[in-house]
């Protein structure tokens, strides 16, 4: 099988926080079409990590981008490229209807017709948010927020999604409907990092994966190989 | 009867003006957490425009109200660009000073340049003619200024509502960084900001000109601290809110000429303030603050 082109490829990343180095210099890639896994406990620097690739923090090292990087280019140049966030924490805007998020998301995009046709897709793939489309986005539970900055994210038609722990904080049963979306994701083509400390259901849909830890690449290796690895799961699971 | 209806008439109309001006402060604040006080230059930018007009290309008023707006309009997003741009992410104090810093600058610049003392403009005096309503006698312009603001209100809901850019707006309140991330343009949204806030003034700056009839260099200080008061009662960043409190402070103000004997008319603003901090009291954020965003995040 030949390999897939590269489509994100970090090198030598740190981000500064101020004076604060948070990551120390690691180094990862997420070839196209496949499911990357960052796992790693609180503070390991898995968010850091994305938000460098967002363009929202302070870099150095190389952040590259179907071949192209990223050093100059602004945040919002960025999603324009093709890079798409579910950000940690969910940050949909509370303050606007569900619907009104979703357009939103589409804010790049200029063709109105095919715009309104996938937010109607959106809402049949998840009618509670189609029940809620005029609802504001505040007063939805966790799951339905997390389904919806999923949604929001997808809306700009990415090439790639970033997914910042999209289970964190939600009841075991809605934590596997997320996760049976991401792999719904995935089989329909999408490039997806994903960052969870969730390792199971993780390393379970992901392709490859990375264990981050105090801002550097301890382990890596085929999500398959991962989970066979009794010390390391051990390790994971107990840090989870 | 007839008084209080047009005292009510009163009420309205200054109510009006004060939420037009409340409103150019809480569109920017919303968006960028800036009070900018130099919103009241902005003002006075339209007035000394209307000066040039009509002493020097034309004595039409309709070119003349539209030049002193356009150039309101665009005076304020210039300074979005040269004043507040660069200081766009720093600290809340930070923006304040460069407000005042502005501020400062614009009425030496006026004082300097233009003149200290007042200049008269006439042009405006036809939209102020006494007009009959049912019986009472109120002016065109009160009734003008109400109209507008009206106008203004209904206008900027449907922007805010129904347009990317409005969606755009009211997410930069709660989470600027996410409507970056959503790839829509931090620049554009400032610019749109501060454009709509300068149509607002140049707005004001009609009907503050068509009352007095004249600019100096402090022509913008009184109605700007009115907006930052009716901002503050109402709740500081929410345009509802500066509404609200635009209308309730000329609801206050003209209850107190009303309703306070004659001997202790010098005090009126004095009952006017109690006023407004028994409010505070009550609501210390201000009336229909916006709820703060307390995250989720573990």
């Amino acid at each position: 099988m030949p390999r897939p082109p590269t489509m994100l490829d970090i090198s030598d990343l740190k981000v500064f926080y101020g004076p604060i180095e948070a990551v120390h210099g690691i180094s990862l890639c997420v070839p196209e079409g496949q499911c990357v896994t960052l796992l790693g406990p609180n503070g390991a620097g898995k968010s850091s990590t994305i938000s460098a690739i967002c363009g929202t923090v302070k870099t150095s090292g190389s952040v590259k981008f179907l071949g192209q990087d990223l050093a100059n280019t602004d945040v919002e140049d960025r999603v324009r490229a093709g890079i798409s966030v579910s950000p940690e924490g969910r940050r949909v805007f509370s303050n606007l209807s569900v619907e009104a998020n979703l357009l939103l998301g589409a804010g790049i995009r200029r063709d109105r017709d095919a715009i309104r046709a996938d937010i109607e897709r959106w809402f049949r793939t998840f009618p509670i948010l189609g029940d809620r489309r005029r609802q504001m986005a505040g007063t939805l539970s966790g799951g339905e927020q997390q389904m919806l900055a999923i949604a929001r994210a997808l809306m700009s038609k990415p090439r790639i999604l970033l997914l910042d722990e999209p289970s964190l904080g939600l009841a075991p049963r809605i934590v596997s409907q997320i996760f049976e979306m991401i792999e719904q994701l995935k089989q329909d083509g999408m490039t997806i990092l994903l960052v969870e400390q969730n390792a199971r259901q993780a390393l379970r849909i992901s392709d490859y994966a990375y264990l981050l830890n105090t801002g550097t690449i301890q382990a890596e290796g085929p999500a398959s190989s991962f989970g066979q690895n009794d010390e390391l799961m051990a390790k994971l699971t107990g840090l989870g | 009867m007839e008084y209080i209806l047009q005292q009510f008439i009163n009420a309205l109309s200054f109510g009006a003006e004060y939420a037009l001006l409340a409103l150019g402060l809480a569109i920017v604040f919303s968006v960028m957490g800036l009070v900018n006080f130099a919103h009241g230059e902005v003002i006075a930018i339209g007035g000394y425009t209307m000066v040039a007009f009509a002493t020097l290309v034309t004595a039409n008023p309709w070119i003349i109200i539209l030049g002193s707006v356009v150039a309101a309009a665009l005076t304020s997003v210039l300074l979005e660009r040269v004043a507040f741009r660069p200081v766009r992410y720093a600290d809340p104090t930070t923006g304040l000073l460069t407000a005042f810093g502005v501020s400062i600058v614009l009425q030496n610049l006026f004082l300097l340049f233009v003149s200290p003392r007042p200049i008269a403009v006439t042009s405006l005096y036809f939209l102020d003619v006494p007009v009959d309503l049912f019986g009472i006698r109120i002016s065109s312009l009160q009734l003008f200024e109400t109209l507008a603001t009206l106008v203004v209100i209904v206008a900027l809901t449907l922007f805010l509502k129904r347009t990317i850019w409005g969606l755009a707006m009211q997410g930069a309140s709660l989470d600027f960084q996410m409507v970056r991330l959503m790839g829509i343009r931090a620049n554009r949204v400032f610019a749109l900001a501060f454009l709509i806030s300068g149509l607002l003034a140049g707005l004001a700056c009609i009907f503050i000109m068509a009352r007095r009839g004249s600019v100096d260099p402090h022509l913008g200080f009184n109605p700007v601290l009115m907006a930052f008061v009716a901002c503050v009662v109402g709740g500081f960043g929410s345009l509802p809110g500066a509404v609200l409190g635009g209308f309730l402070l000329g609801i206050v103000q003209v209850a107190m000429l009303v309703l306070l004997p004659q001997e202790y008319g010098g005090m009126k603003d004095a009952f006017v303030f109690g006023i407004i901090a028994l409010i505070l009291v009550w609501r210390p954020n201000g009336i229909l603050s916006p709820p703060v965003e307390k995250g989720d995040k573990v």
